[in-house]
């Protein structure tokens, strides 16, 4: 195939080739972003936070008398291990992809003159670490001596778990086992290392902090009630938060139940993501349809074309050419006009990803990205194609007799 | 002219159904997706308060005790401060805000407890932010300093409690307190939820919760301090909270002082004003810095906090990028169905029509497309905004087609089609009618 001529008949038509090439070359910037966009959130969504989430429930009370909260923890305490299928109960301060509670900065060193970042302490009482399913990695498990009243939101000098990523933060490349950090007046010592524990609510500097949480053992107390971690068989989690809810009027009457914060960690984690999901179904829409009015760009043109060149295909064909050869004219002309549009839109593509990275803290986009997209625009521009292409091939050589009309 | 204009064009529509549908269909889903997500920005980044937020101000104080390395002062005040320059009375209006949840029922309606949002304000609050009230009246100063349990109430808990009839006088249970009702808003909705909007820098991005309702009770300020005692939660502290102290004395943020200023001279002397009190304050050892005073306008401090949640830009940003597509389309689509009248059209040159005639007539047919695209657009736009509408986000009661939109809808349509069809256009009219009879 001479490539020679499909240009020369290409520069006839200057303007309409450089439009469609430019459309193509903005479809392949929007294209590449919105597909790096849609991965990243659906990445995003499948965060681990590091907890039994099939078997965990959370119940929360509000309005309750603070007075009254040592005797709240130990009624609700009591009064929801007694229901059926309850495998343990524990009062925790939030839970992941709930609430956030003990949101504080931390400096590794007294003075707090090395401030560290933003952090989540999850301070939930004795049997909590096991009911959450945590992972350790490093250190030992809490020890029943660990937990220790409250009079704070913290102990004020307390050992804690942090996770390996908020460990590899604070200390990069040492072993963290012992290391102390502070909040304020209160003090920590690293007793352990967890895999993954997510804070509630998402990360304050950005996707990567998420996982910057730490545990602390803690006592039940008028520091630590109202909400309540439920462990049950994934089966018969949503009965059993249900009872808990009903059975909530007779033990707790005095306190309401907060509905929103109250539900099976897997409720709350599909509430929490739910923005994500849409806006990547969004962008899959806005996606699909840009491929659309691109191909449709592309028939319309193509068909014009074809019309426009009916005497100079039928004169081809008289000469000697073949349909095929007819076919993969069209094919290849739109292979060139697809390639320049690729070729500016890889540029667009990155300039619009700049732009992003400005505005939405994202990273640079991956290189990978742009041959998929490249790919996935020379397939619709050759299907595109293609029927506007089979019926030059269809022109009869008798067409070159005939004048244009 | 012009009507036969518009006739030419209708037949050279009808004559490639196929191609004009394929042009209106790709105008169409262009000004839907951008009319959608424009119409989304222009609500959730309006004015909430349309001739008068130029007159209200959101002045602030560094009230830390020692050194702040950041250099804004926090989003809100601490109680100390507020309150001082609450009293000194030296705006038009002014009115304290805070947030609580507490329980409430109400004593003579048979429905369970519930934890209703409050809204702790002064009397200024009601005509500082042309609150419109439906029964009653809002409490008056003598209520603030007399610490009186009275409320307000929202349209959607009378509503609730009282089936919307007039519940002025009734009495509320909140927490362990009965209140009176004075005052039954008439529904209002302000968007965002403006007098309470803090920490948006902090949100990253994710700034939904701004377009909330308001809140369902309204009480004084001073009162309701002492209802909702323990209820209350810091914005945030700069050293910890010590168990026992009360938050009106603790070192945390968690108070908002708005104040209405009519004129320039007097902003400037609350400025000043504002200055001289850090400076005071400083000096009496309370504040360890002077300088970081700051009062912005209600639209600046709603710009500073980018209310306008991120999610939304880049849909705005996307459907204009696809809006662009859309038009390179119809560019290339025009151009080919333009040059294929070339016979045609050099008949028509030949015959004595001008270029300038050509070129006008080719604008219509380009125009008429734009109208019906933007017909298209209107009835995918409302589907548009009636898809969010069903969406779980807190602005989605919001969301609605106002006259101006709907103008805009069609100005939109029909000037991206004008400018898709000036290039062909152009083409056309340069179309040499001697080469075009020649091939006839």
């Amino acid at each position: 195939m001479q490539i020679q001529p499909i240009i020369a008949a290409l520069r006839k038509h200057r303007l309409a080739t450089v439009l469609l090439a430019l459309e193509i070359a903005l479809a392949c910037a929007v294209l590449c972003n919105a597909c790096f966009l849609i991965i990243s959130r659906v990445q995003h969504t499948h965060v681990d936070s590091g907890v039994d989430e099939s078997a965990l429930a959370a119940v929360k009370l509000t309005g309750y008398d603070p007075a009254s909260s040592v005797d709240l923890n130990a009624r609700v305490l009591s009064g929801l291990a007694k229901l059926p299928g309850v495998q343990s109960v524990n009062v925790i301060n939030a839970v992941p992809f709930g609430d956030h509670a003990g949101t504080a900065g931390i400096s590794t060193d007294a003075a707090g003159k090395h401030f560290a970042g933003i952090v989540d302490f999850y301070v939930g009482g004795p049997g909590s670490f096991k009911a959450l399913g945590l992972k350790l990695v490093a250190g030992s498990l809490p020890m029943a001596s660990d937990a220790q009243p409250l009079d704070s939101f913290v102990p004020e000098n307390a050992t804690v778990w942090v996770t390996r990523a908020l460990a590899d933060h604070l200390w990069p490349g040492t072993d963290p086992l012992g290391k102390e950090f502070w909040t304020d007046k209160f003090h920590f010592r690293v007793g352990g290392v967890l895999a993954h524990l997510a804070r509630p609510w998402g990360g304050e500097g950005g996707p990567s902090t998420i996982d910057w949480s730490v545990y602390v053992p803690a006592q039940a107390g008028r520091q630590l009630a109202g909400t309540y971690l439920l462990h049950a068989a994934p089966t018969e989690l949503p009965r059993v938060l249900r009872d808990a809810r009903a059975a909530m009027a007779s033990i707790a009457p005095d306190a309401v139940v907060d509905s929103k914060n109250s539900q099976t960690l897997g409720t709350l984690r599909e509430t929490y993501f739910r923005q994500d999901r849409l806006m990547s179904g969004i962008l899959l829409g806005v996606i699909c349809a840009l491929l659309l009015v691109t191909a449709l760009g592309i028939v319309g043109l193509a068909s014009f074309w074809v019309q426009q060149r009916r005497r100079q295909i039928g004169v081809r064909r008289a000469l000697g050419a073949t349909r095929s050869d007819i076919l993969s004219y069209f094919q290849t002309e739109n292979f060139l006009i697809v390639s320049g549009g690729i070729v500016l839109g890889m540029v667009l593509a990155f300039a619009i990803n700049l732009l992003l990275m400005q505005h939405y803290e994202l990273p640079r986009l991956p290189l990978y990205y742009l041959p998929i997209g490249a790919l996935s625009l020379y397939v619709i521009g050759q299907l595109a194609v293609l029927g506007p292409a089979l019926r030059a091939a269809a022109v009869p050589p008798v067409e070159a007799t005939r004048s244009v009309g | 002219m012009f009507a036969y204009y518009m006739d030419l064009a209708l037949r050279s529509l009808r004559r490639s159904p196929v191609l004009t549908a394929l042009m209106v269909l790709a105008i169409a889903v262009g000004i839907g997706a951008s009319m959608t997500t424009l119409t989304v920005m222009h609500l959730l980044s309006g004015d909430p308060l349309p001739g008068r937020s130029q007159h209200i101000f959101y002045p602030q104080v560094d009230p830390t005790s020692h050194f702040n390395p950041h250099s804004h002062p926090y989003d809100m005040m601490d109680y100390h401060s507020a309150v001082d320059l609450w009293s000194a009375q030296r705006a038009d209006r002014q009115a304290l805000i805070t947030v609580s949840a507490l329980r409430l029922t109400a004593p003579t309606v048979n429905q369970p407890a519930l934890m209703a949002q409050m809204l702790s304000t002064t009397t200024d609050f009601f005509p500082m932010f042309a609150v419109p009230l439906q029964y009653g009246n809002a409490w008056t100063a003598q209520d603030d300093a007399r610490h009186a349990r009275v409320a307000v109430i929202s349209a959607d808990l009378n509503n609730k409690l009282f089936q919307g009839s007039n519940s002025v006088g009734r009495t509320l249970r909140l927490k362990d307190t009965d209140v009176r009702i004075v005052g039954v808003l008439a529904p209002w909705r302000p968007s965002p939820q403006f007098y309470e909007v803090v920490g948006g820098r902090f949100s990253d991005g994710d700034t939904a919760s701004f377009y909330n309702r308001p809140e369902d009770v309204f009480m004084p300020f001073f009162s309701s301090l002492e209802v909702n005692d323990g209820g209350f939660n810091p914005f945030t502290c700069w050293s910890a909270l010590d168990p026992g102290v009360k938050l009106q004395n603790s070192t945390c943020v968690w108070v908002a002082l708005w104040v209405q200023l009519g004129s320039a001279g007097k902003v400037s002397g609350y400025r000043d004003y504002l200055a001289a009190y850090a400076e005071q304050q400083k000096a009496l050892g309370r504040f360890a810095r002077a300088d970081n005073t700051r009062m912005f306008d209600l639209m600046q401090w709603l710009d500073f906090n980018r209310v306008v949640p991120s999610d939304v830009r880049l849909q705005t940003w996307l459907a204009f990028a696809f809006l662009a597509i859309c038009l390179f389309n119809t560019i290339g689509l025009l151009l080919a169905k333009f040059l294929r009248r070339a016979g045609e059209i050099g008949v028509r040159r030949a015959l004595g029509a001008s270029r300038m005639a050509v070129f006008a007539q080719c604008l219509v047919e380009a125009g008429m497309i734009g109208l019906l695209g933007g017909l298209g657009g209107l009835l995918l736009t409302l589907l548009g905004l009636w898809l969010i509408r069903r969406q779980p986000v807190e602005y989605a009661d919001l969301i609605h087609l106002d006259p101006s939109m709907f103008g805009l809808t069609f100005a939109l349509a029909i000037a991206a089609s004008l400018l898709a069809g000036v290039l062909p256009a152009l083409r056309a009219s340069r179309i040499v009618p001697a080469l075009q009879l020649k091939t006839l």
